[in-house]
């Protein structure tokens, strides 16, 4: 019997195939002894450093780093990676290029919307830097295959955008004993530590549980400015130089914070390694992979969540809607979105009351709301409930408002339906009005 | 009889979105019979500064998962964590962390 052709051999209590044997698992890097006279012209200004010398250099040639991510995060540090001359670079990431991702993910281009990130990452760093060995990995790390990849680099650095991948990653980090260089970046802040490097704690030896998934924010909802993660991912690309070509790293057991207003670091001394870690314990109780999205309630995509809070006759769809406002129904339209993205764009006939303002119960909000509703209810002859809807960007607060008009009283509002837009606007985009932004 | 302390408390990585945007708060805290420790902060905290969604804050006396808090710039649990007796002129630090890349 021997194995299919080009196939990895299994082994015989393998019960069938996995993600992890379609994944490419390259041979070890060879040590060098000696740089060429190209790469000692190329890396000139960087071998006259007494701290990396030629034997940085060499140490960099022969040093594998995979890059989890290769966005607002992964392209700068990659291409600081591949610019510096670390040997090889495996590329994570599952999705493909956006024009929303542009702002920020330095390496992908107008010409490559719609490609695989992963690739489009690997085309522009082997432009850079032919020297590098750049393989991409068009697939979201999961458990079938993060063990396996993470034993085949020797450093890793997660650029992720979400809550499982990081306890993924680091605990593939801890049992396949790689140190882990980890970074994030949102709105105008960001984070940076280096985990399970000599002796130094893990993730989870900081962030024993995962934050609740009602409680965490991703780029697309909470914005962030390009700039930001291109300023972490050089100071991730930074650490991981320094770990690589024997310099080692000031930010183990501590861990830099970054406000871009202010324009200032602040280093925090973490808490050592803890020996009741569930996995880099003295005991520890995670020997294998997890199921993490489970572990951490949430997906590991920074696509946004879609909430039901509300019965099915409590929504219309934006072609309910379309209809609505083609036969010229009486009603008021309330866009609950903050005001920064009201100024993005808006349906010209919505009136504007924030959900925060909602939440708070604001007072002038709720007057304003209930002489508009009566102001139109005025208009209608109608003696049924009169009609208000409730819009946002995707459909998520358009329904915690809905909750909260439910209860509304003013006095002279008689009675009202609720009800909540479907997919927001950004349906609307998509369905109805191909000329309206997408943001 | 504890005198009263001034403590300035930080809020970021998107916690200060729960205090109205405000990041610094200078606070003066009240003479109380006990020592003003991380656990009576966070009840004030919680009575005085956080007037809404406190589950995005807190979880039972402690701060909710996902959330560093920090003294002087060191990692709480160097410091006793909820047990730490607060002195004048401390600086405390609540930082949540981020999920973006």
């Amino acid at each position: 019997m021997s194995a299919g052709a080009g196939k990895t051999a299994r082994l015989p209590e393998d019960d069938g195939p996995t993600a992890a044997e379609e994944v490419l698992i390259p041979p070890p890097l060879p040590l060098r002894t000696e740089l060429s006279r190209l790469e000692i012209e190329r890396y000139a200004r960087q071998l006259v450093l007494p701290e990396a010398g030629v034997r940085g250099q060499l140490l960099l040639s022969a040093c594998s780093v995979l890059v989890v991510g290769c966005g607002g995060l992964g392209c700068p540090l990659a291409q600081y990676l591949a610019a510096a001359g670390v040997g090889r670079l495996g590329l994570v990431d599952h999705d493909v290029v956006e024009l929303s991702n542009l702002h920020r993910q330095v390496l992908h281009r107008e010409s490559r919307l719609g490609r695989p990130k992963a690739r489009s990452a690997a085309a522009a760093l082997r432009e850079l830097n032919s020297a590098v060995e750049v393989v991409p990995y068009e697939l979201a790390l999961g458990r079938d295959t993060a063990l396996e990849l993470v034993r085949a680099y020797d450093l890793v650095a997660d650029c992720s955008d979400n809550v499982p991948t990081p306890y993924l990653v680091n605990d593939a980090c801890v049992l396949a004993g790689r140190p882990l260089v980890s970074a994030s970046a949102l709105r105008l802040e960001g984070q940076l530590a280096v985990y399970g490097y000599r002796g130094g704690p893990c993730y989870r030896c900081l962030f024993p549980k995962p934050p609740p998934p009602e409680t965490v924010t991703n780029c697309a909802d909470g914005g962030v400015l390009g700039v930001v993660p291109g300023i972490l991912g050089s100071l991730q690309a930074l650490e991981v130089l320094k770990i690589a070509a024997g310099i080692g790293t000031s930010l183990s057991q501590a861990m830099l914070v970054f406000d871009a207003l202010e324009g200032g670091f602040r280093r925090i001394k973490l808490r050592p390694r803890n020996p009741n870690c569930a996995v880099c314990g003295d005991n520890p109780s995670v020997t294998a992979l997890q199921d993490y999205e489970l572990f951490c309630g949430s997906s590991a995509t920074d696509k946004c969540r879609s909430l039901c809070l509300l019965r099915n006759d409590e929504r219309v769809s934006v072609d309910e809607y379309k209809t609505i406002l083609d036969s010229e129904v009486p009603h008021v339209l309330v866009d609950v979105r903050p005001p920064v993205e009201v100024d993005i764009c808006s349906l010209p006939q919505a009136i504007f009351v924030p959900l925060n303002k909602l939440q708070a119960k604001d007072e002038g909000s709720l007057r304003l709301l209930g002489q508009r509703i009566c102001e139109a209810r005025q208009m209608s002859n109608e003696n049924k409930a009169f009609p208000v809807y409730v819009v946002c960007k995707l459909g998520n607060d358009s329904q915690k408002a809905v909750k909260i008009l439910q209860g509304l009283s003013y006095p002279g509002l008689g009675l009202i339906s609720v009800k909540d837009i479907r997919g927001g606007l950004m349906a609307w985009a998509t369905k109805i009005n191909p000329e309206f932004p997408q943001y | 009889m504890a005198a009263p302390l001034c403590v300035q408390l930080e809020f970021g990585g998107g916690a200060e979105l729960l205090f109205d945007g405000v990041r610094k708060h200078q606070v003066t805290l009240p003479i109380q019979p006990g020592p003003w420790d991380i656990r009576c902060l966070l009840v004030w905290i919680k009575e005085n500064l956080l007037k809404e969604r406190l589950e995005l804050f807190m979880q039972g006396d402690s701060v909710r998962p996902g959330i560093l808090v920090l003294i002087n710039e060191a990692d709480w649990e160097l410091m006793g964590e909820l047990d730490y007796q607060l002195q004048d002129q401390d600086n405390v630090v609540f930082i949540s962390t981020l999920h973006g890349g």
